[in-house]
């Protein structure tokens, strides 16, 4: 068990790294708490299995240093760093039962034959795969054998993190929210620290006490599932979360006040805002975007059914406005007006949240 | 569900079936035609039986050319099965040497049976060639002309040198193909270099063995022109193989009974050991 933490982390896969582009992780420095869980969040190719592999030693970092409960590891092996990992796709030794492939980590370090039966058994039984144990593990569906790879994790009672490579990928859709819900309670169960790759916001958001959140190479926010949906720190965060994502809107401050198409909208930031060189913009959530008689003039274009409430799709100044509507709510039609909740509306300068890191 | 009876398919499998017959079972019948028959010459035949079969599954001669081509199969498998192995395990996974070594291992494949059975009857010669003059420098008594037992370490060798390439070549596509989260997890896992290879490596190219010696073991059973170019299948008949008696025997006493017979009897060996071997190699793989 430990925290771990990654001081001024950086990582490049070519040699020589001379402009911004080469970097596939750029400086990052962030802390895992002890028994967390955690969930890295980002699109294909933003860094977040980078980041994940030089926590478990499968690479060196270029610059920087990790430390485990304070203890520098930069330079370890994952076999000395003790920790876990399971991959995108399942990984099982084709040859062993799967018995063999649960006690394989074992063995390998030298535990001698009661204590391997007895954990064994005890990860068999929490993973449901005791009756199983004398199968051939290659005979097993996508979701046994990654299982296996799982169970394989979690057998030594010592590992310090385990981490998770998108590891429903291969799984069927029935089955991820099965697994999930697993993943989930052996968490509360064992209360290891767990670090959870993944390009999809559901996964990420129902496994995570707190997500971190990539793009291009960069952390853009670390927050509760909460945090992220209510205060997006970038507006990459409030696309990137919620569905449909947060409206982002050009716009301009006076006097402590936004401006959008020529209207004043209370926002919770722009009262200290001095004004900067940046691009400044304005970004409210769809949930908190409402029809009323007077506000910002809209023409609605296009209403779709999403169950409980309906997505409607609006054009106002130019831009497009979405908002959410209760079912039970008449559905507009033609010209109307749109309003902001104030205390979710915040401005953005160049992307990033005006007074972001107060909050 | 009533079953519609729809025979036209049958003349799409005609072609492949027309073919078949003209380069194989066609020839194949001329040879099973002389294995049971006599003739005298002038296309004159007489029905023989099952008389040539007997006699050489009773022949002394037959029974050496057998021995020394299992024992000579079985060598060369010995060696170049573990040392195509070792080689390709040994050969880099990326950057320019990679290039480098696969051109230098398929040099060996590119070179036809009959040049290398002369550039090896030159090179291991005691007196001019290269290989024999160092083995004679070193102070061994070699002439693989006069000593079965040089002889057949020429052959061996040759053999080693002119097919190990595949061997190698085979297990390195197999090797590279085995996806990296096999070894980042068996390195998370903690297994030492020997279990990645027995439990990793090893079990992934069960089926480019499996092929590798099928190949292995159908080409050095038929071997007959390297040998015929290095030795002709003396000293004596030492490095005789079962394909050099057959040509002796047909073309050389034009002997066409037994020979057929031989041929015959040749090939279901062929065609059983490879049966065996591959259903061994498959067995519960069915799944």
């Amino acid at each position: 068990m430990a925290g771990i933490t990654l001081d001024k982390v950086r990582h490049s896969y070519g040699p020589k790294p001379t402009n911004d582009e080469d970097w596939a992780l750029k400086e990052v420095s962030l802390d895992f708490a002890d028994g967390g869980a955690y969930a890295l969040l980002g699109p294909s190719g933003c860094g977040k299995t980078t980041l994940l592999n030089l926590v478990s030693g499968l690479l060196r970092p270029t610059e920087g240093t990790i430390l485990f409960d304070g203890l520098d590891v930069t330079d370890a092996t994952p076999e000395a760093r003790n920790i876990a990992q399971v991959f995108q796709f399942p990984v099982i030794y084709d040859t062993m039962t799967v018995y063999d492939n649960l006690a394989f980590p074992l063995r390998n370090r030298g535990v001698t034959g009661p204590d391997i039966d007895r954990r064994v058994r005890e990860i068999a039984s929490m993973l449901e795969l005791d009756g199983m144990l004398t199968k051939r593990a290659s005979g097993l569906t996508a979701d046994g054998k990654q299982k296996i790879s799982l169970g394989r994790g979690l057998v030594r009672s010592d590992v310090n993190v385990i981490m998770f490579d998108e590891p429903l990928t291969v799984i069927d859709p029935h089955l991820k929210w099965v697994l999930r819900s697993k993943l989930k309670e052996l968490h509360s169960r064992i209360r290891r620290t767990m670090i959870y790759v993944t390009h999809d916001q559901t996964e990420a958001l129902t496994f995570a006490d707190r997500v971190v959140v990539m793009q291009d190479g960069e952390v853009v926010q670390i927050g509760t599932p909460v945090e992220l949906f209510e205060k997006p720190q970038h507006t990459f965060v409030g696309h990137f979360i919620g569905s449909p994502g947060m409206n982002v809107l050009p716009c301009s401050v006076e006097d402590g006040v936004a401006i959008f198409a020529g209207h004043r909208v209370e926002t919770i930031n722009a009262a200290g805002y001095r004004g900067g060189a940046g691009h400044v913009e304005l970004g409210v959530r769809p949930e908190f975007v409402t029809l009323a008689d007077e506000g910002i003039p809209v023409e609605v274009i296009k209403v779709s059914d999403a169950g409980r409430y309906r997505i409607v799709e609006t054009a106002g100044a130019g831009e497009i406005i979405k908002l959410l509507l209760p079912e039970e709510d008449a559905v507009p039609e033609g010209t109307a007006h749109v309003r902001f909740d104030p205390a979710h509306s915040q401005i953005y300068e160049n992307g990033w949240m005006v007074n972001g890191a107060a909050s | 569900m009533k079953k519609i009876d729809n025979n036209k398919a049958w003349w799409f499998v005609a072609p492949v079936v027309l073919l078949v017959a003209f380069n194989a079972v066609i020839p194949l019948m001329t040879v099973v035609n002389f294995s049971v028959q006599e003739t005298f010459g002038d296309n004159v035949f007489f029905w023989a039986g099952v008389q040539w079969f007997e006699d050489v599954l009773r022949s002394e001669r037959f029974h050496a050319a057998l021995f020394r081509q299992v024992m000579f199969t079985g060598l060369v498998l010995l060696i170049e099965i573990p040392l195509g192995l070792l080689i390709a395990l040994a050969m880099p996974r990326k950057g320019p040497w990679v290039s480098v070594c696969l051109v230098m291992m398929a040099l060996p494949l590119l070179i036809p049976w009959n040049v290398v059975g002369a550039m090896w009857n030159i090179f291991a010669l005691p007196d001019i060639g290269l290989l024999g003059r160092m083995i004679n420098g070193l102070g061994i008594d070699y002439n693989y002309t006069r000593q079965p037992i040089g002889a057949w370490f020429t052959v061996v060798l040759m053999d080693v040198w002119h097919w190990t390439s595949l061997v190698v070549l085979l297990c390195y596509a197999g090797l590279v193909s085995i996806p990296d989260a096999y070894y980042q997890a068996a390195k998370v896992d903690g297994a030492r270099p020997w279990a990645v290879f027995r439990y990793i490596q090893l079990p992934k190219l069960k089926y480019v063995l499996t092929i590798a010696i099928l190949l292995r073991f159908m080409d050095s059973f038929m071997i007959y022109t390297e040998v015929v170019g290095l030795t002709g299948g003396g000293p004596g008949n030492s490095t005789t193989f079962l394909s050099i008696d057959l040509v002796k025997i047909a073309l050389g006493q034009f002997d066409l009974g037994p020979a057929g017979a031989m041929s015959i009897i040749y090939f279901l060996i062929i065609l059983l050991m490879s049966w065996l071997f591959y259903t061994l190699m498959m067995r519960g793989e069915d799944r």
